[in-house]
């Protein structure tokens, strides 16, 4: 076979339009005749909306509409990928600083922002919940109407709740580590901000955004619209980043409405303020206590985990769900004990964000099993060492056994910093791991059409939002077809063209999608030695297809060479038919196993200024179990790009909430992500590729691991130089600083 | 609103633009010219993607009015290469895999060009520090910067 195309770093498809702005992403889109709108919000989080008064924007020339949930149907539908708990407008009230009251149409941009600054509002503000504490408060306004929720948990702001465990009751353990870890609100900050479009398509409707989920995207307007999916049409462009932030409905169906009502294309963009308030990552507090044995051996675990939702359920409960069902990471733990709640609040709702909960998760193990190491005198790597599960091992009773020998992995990142070797004083050194459940339901299906001239064209429904999508199945489509991927096009976003795939989330896109493509390709073989046989009057079992190539008793013939001659004076193309699927298992807790498990292992290096607090990242290794990578550098280049993102979470980034539940920093001013200013002094990527995952050739998933355990490296790290330890992210220079003055003996001052 | 008639230059071909008194140049360049290479994300001068060359220099394009450009020289993202014929520098955005999503790299690669043609072989420092008000999220910084230095690297040849 060609093997030179798997396994190659060929240049990013689609990375000419990029360089060169050429590419449309959905904000340079220009729909003929359309209208702009603009959201009307409050300062506040919550409060009664008692009148919206419009009538001085309404009378402006050039406003179309302002809409209100009067204007919408009753009662208001409402939607959600866990719970239909999202209005399409709210009505009465608001529940999240910036959700808006009013829609405002008008012909340009700045005239649907002067008018909306004409719309009154008049409100009562209402006291809100914006921490986990006041949400398990019971004394606390309710976040959800009652009316709407079911079951016991109604008259709470407990969305679910959740306890497993396995294993005896713990005995008798060595030491019992006991501390609460913070892991705060931080924004996705995709460089594109959200943009929606919609028009009216005869007797259907058709939306443009940059959503990492087309299909669901489908399904929430067919379904409030009374529309055949046939009849609804989105374009999903390529995200411009998405990290999770473009997964799910948004104000897409706002916008459907209100273009069927006027009959005309209407386009919204947000602003980045409005893009911070429309979903954020998820917030966690955990309690762990955790007993070891004298050797560093986990004695059993008690996690007691609040995470805290929005103000609309969106995705969060699964990100809740998934990543503390690894609560006891990669470990042997043999018994356990979780609690788990997800709490709603009147905050922008949560959603998924790069890594679906796992930083969070591992932020409290493994600066736990930090602190047992330092307690019971072992090295840090080597408690880890002694805990880990080997490949195959079932380390989470009932679970996918390990699918990696993630020894390699850890050790190879230790080594790379030189871990057991001195270091000067105010240095330290820290080294960390994370665990994901990757993928588990789910179905991918894929058409490639072999042309005559042997060039291909792949529909696919999966996005591209960096992760680099279409270059990996443009190699795989190249590799099994034996053509060079600048002859390959990858068609993507549109679901009048492409087959369905469920989404574009939790590193599966290589895995499922991947497959359905190389599965697509292998029915083009099917297809070809059949062809083949006909044309030359040969038996099937006479003729293979290898290497790209068509062999004949006598000769070899290209694919190319093959179609014209079986195709003279008639002219065709070849199809192939792909699909993967990950069936549902109702007995598995998160409705089916991971296909995968996404592991990754962070070490650094840093120096601490202790008058400041100040931190310097001197080196910074990730190493990623990808199993094989189709294109090393994209997977490097993911990989770096997720370590540098957590060490925005990790020392800069968390949004901040007044009393009245307004973010405070809203956008980029005050609101900092890391530059180039911020990056370690080295940083290097390492892939460990043993051949082991699921997907073509071999491959797992990738991108996300590089975040899922920078934050505890780095404050191990910290501990290291400086003996101040921090449980509450991010770790602000204030935040060292103060610690390190805990840890100085009030005698020395 | 009323509106001021501006003539410039953009990308070496001259324009007259009525724009009003509160349009940027990053609005004008994206809705009245339909030259969208150049992005729109924070719109307060903080995130560099709308970062465009004006009489020679990088600015963010969403701090400037169009109504002050009468005369001047802009030089956007389109004026710097196509998709068949790229720039040095474009070419080795795409050889040091500096690319994920693109979005911010229109305005990294304005930033980057601004820089090359006032420093031709600067070090890593300055690279680093000219290009710190352009904001990546996908986070390619350390392949961005190799890019700038395999480009300013060619310039000798
Ligand atoms: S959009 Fe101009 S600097 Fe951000
Ligand atoms: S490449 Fe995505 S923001 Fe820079």
């Amino acid at each position: 076979m060609n093997s030179e195309i798997v396994g190659a770093s060929v240049r990013r498809v689609g990375g000419q339009e990029r360089v060169t702005g050429r590419y449309r992403f959905v904000g340079d889109l220009r729909l003929e005749g359309m209208l702009h709108v603009k959201l009307v919000g409050l300062d506040c989080a919550h409060a009664r909306v008692d009148a919206v008064q419009a009538d001085a924007a309404r009378s402006l020339p050039g406003v179309h509409a302002v809409v209100t949930e009067n204007d919408l149907p009753r009662p208001m539908p409402r939607f959600g990928p866990v719970h239909h708990d999202r209005p399409i407008l709210t009505t009465g009230y608001t529940t999240y600083h910036g959700e808006p009251v009013a829609a405002v149409v008008a012909e340009t941009e700045e005239l649907a922002a002067h008018a909306a600054q004409l719309v009154r509002v008049d409100y009562t503000e209402l006291p809100s919940v914006t921490t986990v504490a006041a949400a398990l408060d019971p004394t606390s306004p309710l976040v959800q109407d009652p009316d709407r929720r079911s079951g016991a948990l109604a008259f709470t702001n407990v969305l679910s709740e959740s306890r497993f465990g396995w294993g005896d009751e713990p005995g008798a353990a060595e030491l019992v580590v006991d501390e609460a870890y913070v892991f705060p609100m931080v924004t996705h900050f995709a460089i594109e901000p959200h943009t929606f479009l919609a028009a009216p398509d005869h007797d259907g409707v058709q939306v443009w955004s940059a959503v990492q989920h087309p299909f669901a995207l489908q399904q929430v307007l067919a379904e409030l619209l009374g529309l055949p999916l046939a009849k609804v049409r989105v374009h999903a462009p390529d995200p411009g980043g998405a990290f999770g932030g473009k997964q799910h409905a948004k104000f897409e169906p706002l916008l459907a409405l209100i273009a069927q009502r006027l009959s005309r294309p209407v386009r919204l963009e947000l602003s980045l303020e409005e893009t911070f308030q429309a979903v954020r990552r998820t917030m966690f507090e955990i309690r762990l206590r955790s007993g070891f044995f004298r050797d560093g051996r986990f004695a059993f675990q008690d996690a007691e985990c609040n995470a805290l939702l929005g103000a609309y359920a969106d995705i969060g409960p699964r990100v809740v769900s998934k990543s503390t069902y690894l609560m006891c990471g990669p470990y042997r733990v043999p018994s356990a004990r979780i609690h788990v709640r997800a709490l709603l609040s009147h905050t922008p709702p949560a959603t998924a964000f790069r890594g679906f909960g796992t930083p969070q998760v591992v932020w409290a193990l493994e600066s736990q099993l930090d602190e047992a190491a330092r307690r019971l005198g072992i090295d840090r790597l080597e408690i880890r060492l002694r805990n880990l599960a080997g490949p195959g091992e079932e380390f989470m009773r009932g679970g996918k056994p390990a699918d990696g020998d993630w020894g390699i992995s850890l050790r190879r990142a230790a080594e790379e910093v030189r871990w057991s070797e001195p270091l000067p004083s105010g240095r330290g050194r820290g080294v960390a791991v994370g665990i994901k459940a990757s993928a588990t339901t789910g179905a991918s299906y894929a058409i490639v059409r072999l042309h005559v001239d042997g060039s291909a064209t792949v529909l696919s429904g999966t996005s591209d939002m960096g992760q680099g999508a279409r270059t990996v199945l443009a190699q795989i489509a190249g590799q099994e077809l034996g053509v060079d991927v600048l002859r390959v096009r990858v068609v993507m976003g549109d679901t009048a063209l492409v087959p369905f795939d469920l989404q574009t989330s939790a590193s599966r896109s290589t895995v499922f999608m991947g497959s359905a493509v190389r599965a697509a390709c292998q029915d083009i073989h099917r297809q070809l030695v059949e062809m083949a046989a006909a044309t030359f009057q040969l038996s099937a079992d006479q003729v293979s297809v290898t290497g790209g190539l068509v062999q004949l008793p006598s000769r070899k013939l290209s694919f190319a060479e093959l179609l014209a001659e079986a195709f003279a004076g008639v002219g065709g193309e070849v199809i192939g038919i792909g699909s993967r699927r990950g069936e549902h298992v109702g007995t598995h807790p998160l409705g089916g196993p991971p296909a995968f498990y996404e592991f990754s292992a962070t070490a650094c290096e840093v120096a601490v200024d202790d008058e400041t607090g100040e931190l310097t990242i001197l080196k910074h290794i990730s190493v990623a179990d990808v199993g094989r990578a189709i294109n090393p550098a994209q997977v490097e280049s993911q990989d770096e790009g997720a370590a540098i993102m957590g060490l925005g979470h990790t020392l800069m980034e968390h949004l901040l909430f007044d009393k009245r539940g307004a973010v405070r920093n809203l956008g980029a001013l005050d609101y900092r992500i890391p530059t180039t200013k911020d990056l370690p002094l080295a940083l290097q990527s390492l892939l460990t590729e043993n051949g082991d995952g699921p997907g073509p050739y071999g491959a797992k998933g990738a991108g996300e691991g590089g975040l899922f355990a920078v934050a505890p490296a780095v404050a191990s790290a910290v501990a290291e130089a400086t003996g101040a330890v921090v449980r509450d992210l991010p770790l602000t220079p204030e935040r060292i600083w103060r610690a390190l003055q805990d840890t100085k003996d009030p005698s020395d001052a | 609103m009323s509106s001021h008639r501006v003539t410039l230059d953009i990308n070496g071909e001259p324009h007259s633009l009525d724009v009003t008194a509160t349009q940027t140049l990053l609005d004008a360049l994206r809705w009245q010219l339909d030259l969208t290479g150049t992005k729109k994300c924070c719109a307060e001068g903080e995130c560099g993607a709308c970062t465009v060359l004006l009489d020679g220099l990088a600015v963010n394009s969403c701090l400037v009015l169009a109504t002050e450009l009468h005369g001047a020289s802009v030089t956007t993202i389109e004026g710097i290469g196509t998709p068949s014929s790229l720039s040095r520098l474009q070419d080795a955005f795409l050889a040091e895999g500096a690319v994920q999503c693109g979005f911010c790299i229109p305005g990294m690669v304005m930033a980057a060009h601004a820089l090359l043609a006032d420093q031709p072989h600067p070090d890593a420092a300055t690279i680093r520090d000219r290009l710190s008000g352009n904001l990546c999220r996908c986070a390619g910084y350390p392949r961005i910067l190799r890019a700038v230095q395999l480009a300013s690297s060619q310039a000798d040849e």
